[in-house]
């Protein structure tokens, strides 16, 4: 199954993250991550939906979230032709003794420390889940105390806006 | 630049602007008033668009005047105390109001109107409990897109989410099976909601809408103004078919020398039987109706070669089998008429025009996607294909007609009498439609007399058949035949039910009798629950486990029918005898003034065939017990 990114914009609308959700439940179609916020134009959200599927797959996922009446507009960002990041922050074992190399391995990552306890840092991290996944392999060995992780955030290259054409066209 | 495009442009045609844009025309004139009645012929609010200029009044009149202006006559429904103040304003309007004895039968009463009249369906049912009682009538009109807007009260806002009494999240529990909800909280969202779910309810592929109104937006003030502005930017149905893609689909035509037109519901909802009847003789196709389109085409005409599916004649099946081109109109490859899919039509090429695009290429991929009405795609299609025939010559579709003419001959539908001396119920339900003709309206429950009534009643007309397709619902014939008839009150409704589907809901033989709704219940007796029966039979070494229901033959008989109907203020017969059958028929047909309910006593072992058994292909096909058709003729 390969993965696909869907960038979605929806009204802002109570129930339509269960609406989107819960589509996705009963089609029997895999999330495997979302992310939901505000736009620059009021009353629309936006949701980056991560879906690991086929191709016919794929068609009728965006095909089913188009019937929603809240779904305002879908489009597929591909790899090559948008930025995607996902952010993290992880609690990692560090005491004295191992800080500095805790510290050096996130600075590799061009991760920073945002939080240091006597024997503990968090560790605050974004970038493509590869980097992310390549990140926690080098802590692991410290110890990881905790992960919180986001849904993938993505935009398309370029100076087009997904919410200009669609609010226009609508 | 972003190269993010938006999905499938080719099945998204082009987005019709006009119906979105009249609103922001009326806003931007000053002379709101001309404006309106030029805008009335695009206006996507429901009714005459009457303008009411601003008003004060409660949020539960502006329900009732919402109805109103929406051109609503009819509406079933059970008060209750979250929707009471909606009620009391209902006593003084004009609209009919038909109180049902359970929410679930106001539900179906609503689809019934809706599927003979071609308007939306109203029903409404307080909170909780009442509005969970319509939950299996909103699935069912979710699954045979039937244009219904489900209106429940809510607890009041201030205590949503507190497990209040009678408090459900209605929102939440019917959110897969509505085409879209609303809850409402303040009173002036009420006129322009109304407006958007009957909008979504009738247009696109018509569905149920939910509208839950807590009670403090019922009892608050608010302005009322009509009509309202509706604001759906993400809903734009498409309609028109794709030029180039209707060209395609003619080309397909032409070259094709199996083709069928393979017809669903989509057509009688569109009202295009006239256009597909036209469509059929140009291209001189092979015309299949399925259970969801019978009377779409009419079953006289030499064109018809039956019903596709499980229970489907054995031609029908035959030529969407042996076809090498699908012309899908309105219909969506159910796995009732495709059976196993991978062995369905192997050979067909696949047109598929539905107005919905996740229709197409769900379960079957189609070569050529047409998304829109097929109320105006078929048209176009007839004209494509009369052009397309002239250029490139009519397709000889001889060796195909004969092929299937011979299997119409050799395998028609029919019946062995039963061995035990009772009545062939198929018999009585071909009567009833013998005897009360093409004009009637037939509703049927579900299971083996659905399937009877779908075989042995002679459609001609679309709108006459109703029933429960998708969703497969026992109970739905009683009150669905109480709203068509509600719909048509000039035209004689049968509810062909089961002894086990009526006990489902007969209460509402109340309603009939009381609000004088003469409707025709044939319970068609055979002490079972047939269709689950018939597979213990087939497929369980005749174990009947939990099938017998003791209402027929030489069985205590409880409940008595003929008693229970009478109960109910209906006239009632017992028909046990084949020579009575077409009397107590006639008997029926000349009571007007009451309900009927007739009693046929039939045999529980009278089987429904032809039979696709379920998990094999359809060329599998039985038309009796292990006896399938032969195929020497296959060419």
């Amino acid at each position: 199954m390969s993965r696909h990114t869907l960038s979605v914009l929806v009204e802002d609308k109570p129930g339509v993250l269960t609406r989107v959700a819960s589509l996705f439940a009963r089609r029997a179609f895999n999330i495997n991550s979302l992310a939901v916020g505000p736009t620059e134009v009021p009353g629309v959200s936006r949701m980056t939906v991560v879906v690991d599927a086929d191709g016919d797959l794929i068609e009728q996922v965006t095909k089913q979230l188009n019937k929603l009446i809240n779904v305002i507009k879908i489009v597929e960002l591909t790899l090559e032709s948008s930025v995607q990041r996902d952010h993290i922050l992880v609690k990692v074992r560090a005491d004295a003794a191992t800080r500095l190399q805790v510290t050096q391995a996130a600075d590799l990552f061009r991760a920073s420390v945002v939080d240091v306890s006597t024997d503990s840092v968090v560790i605050e991290a974004t970038g493509h889940p590869e980097k992310l996944t390549a990140l926690l392999s080098v802590l692991e060995p410290f110890g990881i105390r905790e992960i919180v992780q986001s849904g993938t955030l993505a935009v398309g290259r370029g100076s087009r806006s997904m919410s200009d054409r669609a609010l226009r066209s609508a | 630049m972003s190269k993010g495009s938006p999905i499938s442009p080719s099945l998204m045609a082009t987005k019709s602007a006009g119906a979105a844009k009249a609103p922001e025309r009326a806003d931007r004139t000053a002379d709101h008033a001309a404006v309106v009645a030029d805008l009335a012929a695009v206006s996507p609010v429901l009714g005459p668009n009457n303008v009411v200029p601003p008003t004060v009044m409660t949020g539960s009149q502006a329900i009732v005047r919402s109805l109103e202006e929406l051109g609503v006559d009819d509406i079933f429904g059970l008060p209750g105390g979250a929707i009471l103040p909606t009620y009391d304003p209902l006593m003084a309007s004009t609209m009919n109001h038909v109180l049902v004895r359970h929410e679930q039968g106001a539900g179906h009463a609503a689809q019934g109107y809706a599927m003979v009249t071609g308007r939306v369906g109203v029903c409404i049912a307080t909170s909780g409990p009442g509005a969970t009682n319509l939950v299996t009538a909103i699935m069912d009109a979710h699954m045979d897109s039937v244009p219904l807007v489900a209106i429940t009260g809510q607890v009041s806002s201030g205590v949503i989410g507190t497990d209040a009494f009678q408090e459900a999240d209605i929102v939440g529990i019917t959110m897969p099976i509505t085409k879209h909800s609303f809850l409402v909280t303040d009173p002036n969202d009420i006129p322009h909601v109304m407006a958007e779910a009957f909008h979504l309810a009738s247009t696109g592929r018509p569905g149920p809408v939910l509208v839950d109104v807590a009670k403090d937006a019922q009892v608050g003030q608010m302005t009322f103004s009509w009509p309202p502005k509706i604001d759906l930017p993400g809903y734009r149905p498409v309609t028109r078919g794709h030029n180039k893609q209707v060209r395609e689909a003619a080309k397909l035509i032409a070259a094709s020398t199996k083709p069928v037109l393979y017809v669903g519901g989509g057509v009688v909802k569109s009202h295009a039987s006239a256009e597909l009847l036209a469509l059929a003789e140009a291209t001189g196709a092979p015309v299949v109706t399925t259970l969801m389109a019978k009377g779409a085409f009419p079953d006289s005409h030499p064109q018809h070669v039956g019903m596709p599916g499980m229970h489907g004649s054995v031609s029908a099946v035959t030529a969407l089998q042996q076809s090498d081109l699908l012309i899908t109109l309105g219909a969506r490859f159910d796995d009732r008429v495709t059976g196993v899919l991978k062995t369905f039509a192997p050979n067909a090429k696949v047109i598929h025009a539905d107005i919905d695009p996740a229709e197409i290429s769900k379960n079957r991929t189609a070569d050529v996607p047409i998304v829109g009405s097929v109320k105006e795609i078929i048209p176009e299609l007839t004209e494509a294909v009369r052009s397309q025939f002239e250029a490139s010559g009519t397709p000889d579709l001889t060796t195909w007609w004969a092929f299937l003419n011979n299997l119409k001959e050799t395998y028609p539908l029919g019946w062995t009498e039963p061995d035990d001396g009772l009545i062939a119920p198929q018999k009585v339900i071909q009567r009833i439609g013998a005897l009360t003709g093409p004009e009637g309206v037939y509703v049927a429950g579900v299971g083996q007399h659905q399937m009877w009534a779908a075989q042995f009643i002679k459609y001609e007309r679309p709108h006459a058949w109703l029933n429960s397709g998708g969703a497969g619902t026992m109970g739905y014939a009683v009150p669905a035949a109480m709203g068509a008839k509600v719909g048509e009150p000039d035209r004689v409704v049968w509810a062909i039910d089961g002894d086990g589907c009526f006990q489902m809901t007969n209460q509402e033989l109340a309603t009939c009798a009381i609000n004088n709704i003469p409707i025709k219940v044939a319970v068609i007796n055979n002490s079972s629950l047939g269709m689950v029966r018939q597979w213990q039979t087939l497929f369980y070494e005749g174990r009947y486990s939990n099938t017998d229901l003791n209402t027929g033959h030489d069985t205590v008989r409880i409940p008595d029918f003929v008693k229970l109907g009478e109960a109910y203020g209906c006239a009632s017969f017992r028909c046990e005898r084949e020579e009575d059958i077409d009397a107590t028929i006639q008997k029926a047909l000349e009571i007007n003034d009451r309900p009927v309910v007739i009693d046929f006593v039939v045999s529980p072992n009278s089987m429904v065939w032809p039979m696709v058994p379920a998990g094999v292909s359809n060329d599998q096909i039985q038309v009796a017990r292990n006896m399938t058709p032969e195929w020497e003729e296959e060419d």
